[in-house]
């Protein structure tokens, strides 16, 4: 699941809950750990310097140093950047190439043909996904200890938020609101995010699997405990960002609780999505929504 | 004269079917809430006292007076100013042809509008919108206006081909260079709009240019009568032409250019709407302008119910179902005025 | 004081002189016929009275200028009947000549019992009040060109200014329109119209001023302007002229071959 637009249309066309794929994966042996990757896409990226011994990775996408989509940005200004383009990853004479499985088909493509080794990633939708993106990149990168430490890690904190959440007898009711009034529902990252935040998703109520429009009039009257919006900056506006300016969403938004996850926690699945649960499940917590929560309660 | 009884029926009737898509309007959208407590909640701001509890009510208030109450009302507002900048042009220009979308002026406008949002402008001040748009909507006015003295149906044609050829491909290049991903696939709203979630921000920026256009195209009655006869006979009947047409431009560039600025370009509206009435009225030009008016509204708000109730939740564009109707109809007329003598 | 009194009028299109310093004073009550070739300047002469055409010189209307006067009062004064006959919308024929009555005060609101009299008045004179409810532009040439003139006429301006109003008329609308004029005339209104037709002016019109290129060649009674060397030389033709029924008759004949020779 993402935020992009091609990647949200990428997230549509993906049946939810749609495996891992492994294409052409040698998850088993790694004889011999390739010693100049380079991965083009933004989610690799930041898996790849998450788990990479210094020196291994050659080159990252230069998305990854944009603040609006990645988290690892100081990192990524130490590798030398790539646009994704065959021609200057051809010349870096990589041993292994790591992509995403929806977008630069083209360049895969190619750089398939010219006989290089590349590794395509899924989107991850759920944190089952996540712990299998990050075992395999350790695989891939002869670096399983350091993959086993990181997903250690990442059960460690989903662990603290479940205990956390647990004897809260009523579960808060949360609704999505992205650009152009879409929303996620089953089988998307944000739902595996809302779950183990403890969160019911509106979406449910209108059956909405992958992405889907939820128009503004539908959100208000399902009446949601956290309203949830994820924005980005892309340095300039455009009409799809007006939905969370209308005033009846600010009208909701200031009765409810509402919150922001920016988009680059959950864009792309890994350790660090677990702080878009953290915002979340604090949001929830916080007691402007407990107060709310209360007087609903209390009324007939 | 024996026709002002039937032209009062016809404009109480006109009326009664505007308030009536307006009412039906309030009353279709996705939340599906019911006809008494709908009204109920937009009139009295309590949405049925019962069965419902207070957080329902709420809701069912914030989404009619929010959500309903300005898309009802901007589509009343759009649907007049185009059917009467529809009448005002074919009466100044002589050409049944006219039309705020056909002249380029919607696209114009549309440029104007991009501009202002896309830079940041309207942003920092939101009456930028409905100025820009403006400013888009008079340049288009005047070029065509400046091409169609001395020249036929076909010169303004054509004008107009080229003036929104030219507007659509410099939006298209707006929306492109802005480095919001969003902004190039925005281009579907701009060339066939929508009233899609519009809130009374957008009602507030535009109802006062939308009235002030109105206001300026309706006070053109009388010298469209005088027109009928052409420009020498028309200035002989005490008609100043220059006026007319400062009030015909400023009016359509106003009351089209806002309507553009927060819901994209609505073609063909203003060129059926008209062609519908005329005969209705004895084809009096000054007649013409408050039924078209009316048409107008009611064509609109009757399309933008089509929408919801066609496709609900897809966002369909109001801009299909006029071209759905309004294409062939152009088309049929550019037949006929072919087979006229030119 | 006369009704209309130009002096030294001069217009130009682009940079061809279409009027040259043309002087000409029209007093109450007179059916003065404006004829000459085309191109001599009759229409450019009609349109520049109205303000329709940029010109020098001056003119005054019994002594005020049209430019001191609000359009509406300048179209009480002046009639005018151009020769463009396109009507642009398919109006019943009564409101076509309805809107003669518009500078009274009519269009903004619905003719009254006095506007709907001289509506129907003007509808006989030019014999289409059976056809008020016709669509008018549905109507064959002749028919329009009736409808236009009851328009003018429905004006009741004191002054008339009609540019080819007979041309597709049949000959019996033709006098029947030519009559219409002498008899606003005679009761005391003033009409200036533009005739190709050198009987219908020979036989209607009080005076006839002959124009070419711009200028006046000769103005005064039709037997004085109408001579057999003025029609040589401004016309080239050779024309019978006699008398009939206590007025002129004239009649074209012939073109005159090698007329430079004249």
């Amino acid at each position: 699941m993402s935020l992009g637009v091609g990647a949200a249309l990428a997230a549509l066309a993906l049946p939810a809950g749609a495996p891992t794929l492994s294409l052409a994966a040698n998850d088993g042996a790694d004889a011999a750990p390739p010693q100049r990757v380079v991965s083009i896409n933004v989610c690799t990226d930041q898996l790849a310097m998450l788990i990479a011994r210094p020196g291994q990775l050659l080159s990252v996408s230069s998305l990854a140093t944009d603040p609006q989509t990645s988290l690892m940005t100081a990192e990524a200004s130490a590798h030398t950047l790539n646009h994704g383009a065959a021609e200057e990853i051809f010349l870096m004479k990589p041993d292994l190439v790591l992509a995403g499985t929806y977008t630069r088909r083209p360049t895969v493509a190619l750089l398939q043909r010219l006989g290089f080794p590349v590794e395509q990633f899924a989107p991850a939708t759920s944190f089952d996904d996540i712990r299998a993106n990050i075992r395999r990149m350790g695989a891939l990168l002869g670096r399983r200890d350091r993959a086993e430490a990181l997903v250690a890690e990442l059960d460690a904190r989903l662990e603290a938020t479940r205990t956390a959440t647990q004897g809260k007898e009523n579960r808060r009711r949360a609704g999505l609101t992205f650009a152009n009034s879409y929303t996620s529902g089953a089988g998307t990252l944000s739902q595996a995010a809302l779950d183990a935040a403890g969160l019911e998703n509106i979406a449910k109520d209108f059956g909405v699997r992958g992405m889907a429009r939820l128009p503004l009039e539908a959100l208000v009257m399902a009446d949601p405990d956290l309203v949830v919006s994820s924005t980005k900056d892309y340095g300039a506006p455009a009409l799809a960002g007006e939905t969370i300016r209308h005033p009846a969403y600010r009208a909701l938004a200031r009765e409810k609780t509402s919150v922001d996850v920016p988009t680059r926690y959950w864009v792309c699945g890994g350790p660090f999505t677990v702080e878009a649960v953290r915002i979340l499940r604090e949001a929830a917590d916080s007691p402007a929504a407990d107060n709310l929560a209360a007087t609903a309660r209390r009324k007939p | 004269m024996s026709g002002t009884a039937g032209y009062r029926m016809l404009l109480a009737g006109l009326a009664l079917a505007t308030a009536v898509l307006f009412a039906l309007s309030l009353t279709v959208g996705p939340a599906g809430i019911s006809l008494s407590d709908s009204l109920d909640a937009l009139v009295f701001g309590n949405g049925g006292a019962a069965g419902h509890d207070a957080d329902t009510r709420a809701a069912m208030v914030l989404v009619m007076r929010e959500i309903r109450l300005p898309r009802a009302l901007l589509g009343l507002g759009i649907g007049a100013s185009l059917g009467l900048s529809g009448a005002v042009l074919q009466g100044l220009l002589r050409n049944p042809l006219a039309e705020p979308g056909l002249l380029g002026v919607s696209a114009s406008a549309s440029l104007g509008a991009v501009l202002a949002i896309y830079t940041g402008l309207s942003a920092l001040f939101p009456l930028a919108l409905p100025l820009a748009a403006l400013a888009g909507a008079v340049a288009a006015v005047i070029v065509v206006q400046a091409m169609a003295q001395g020249g036929g149906t076909l010169t303004i044609i054509l004008a107009g081909v080229a003036v929104t050829s030219f507007a659509a491909a410099m939006t298209s290049l707006a929306l492109n260079l802005s480095p919001n991903p969003f902004a190039a696939l925005e281009i579907v709203f701009w060339m066939l709009g929508s009233l899609d979630d519009r809130s009374m921000t957008h009602v507030w920026l535009a109802g006062p240019f939308i009235l002030a256009g109105c206001a300026m195209l309706a006070r053109c009655g009388r010298a469209l009568d005088a027109l009928t006869l052409g420009h020498d006979a028309a200035r002989s009947l005490g008609i100043d032409l220059a006026r007319v047409r400062l009030f015909a431009i400023l009016g359509t560039a106003s009351a089209v250019g806002a309507a553009t600025a927060v819901a994209g370009a609505i073609g063909f509206v203003g060129l059926v709407v008209p062609h519908l009435m005329r005969p209705l009225v004895g084809a009096v030009p000054s007649r013409l302008l408050p039924a078209s008016a009316l048409g107008g509204a009611a064509m609109v708000l009757a399309a933008d119910i089509a929408v919801r109730v066609i496709a609900p939740g897809r966002d369909l564009k109001l801009g299909v179902l006029t071209a759905i109707v309004g294409a062939p109809f152009f088309l049929w007329l550019v037949y006929r005025s072919r087979r006229e003598p030119a | 004081m006369s009704l209309l009194d130009i002096a030294g009028l001069s217009a130009s299109l682009g940079r061809k002189t279409v009027l040259d310093r043309v002087s000409l004073a029209i007093g109450a009550g007179e059916c003065v016929g404006l004829i000459g070739p085309n191109g001599a300047g009759k229409s450019t002469l009609l349109r520049a009275v109205l303000g329709l055409v940029p010109h020098d010189g001056t003119i005054s209307l019994t002594g005020q200028a049209p430019a001191s006067l609000a359009p509406d009062e300048m179209a009480r004064r002046i009639a005018y009947l151009p020769q463009e006959r396109e009507i642009a919308w398919p109006v019943s024929v009564e409101r076509i000549v309805g809107l003669g009555r518009m500078p009274h005060g009519t269009g903004a609101r619905e003719p009254d019992d006095a506007d709907r009299r001289i509506i129907l008045e003007a509808m006989r004179a030019m014999d289409v009040a059976g056809l008020a409810g016709r669509r008018a532009t549905e109507l064959s040439g002749g028919e329009t060109a009736r409808v236009l003139i009851a328009r003018a006429l429905a004006q009741r301006a004191p002054l008339l200014l009609a540019d080819e109003p007979t041309a597709g008329l049949d000959p019996a609308h033709q006098i029947a329109c030519m009559r219409v004029f002498s008899d606003l005339a005679k009761d005391g209104a003033s009409v200036l119209v533009c005739l190709h037709d050198l009987g219908l002016a020979a036989r209607w019109c009080t005076r006839l001023v002959l124009m070419a290129e711009g200028r006046i060649i000769a103005d005064g009674p039709p037997a004085h302007v109408l001579t057999p060397d003025r029609l040589a030389e401004v016309y080239g033709i050779r024309a019978f002229i006699g008398a009939a029924e206590g007025g002129m008759v004239l009649q074209p004949l012939d073109v005159l071959v090698g007329r430079d020779a004249v």
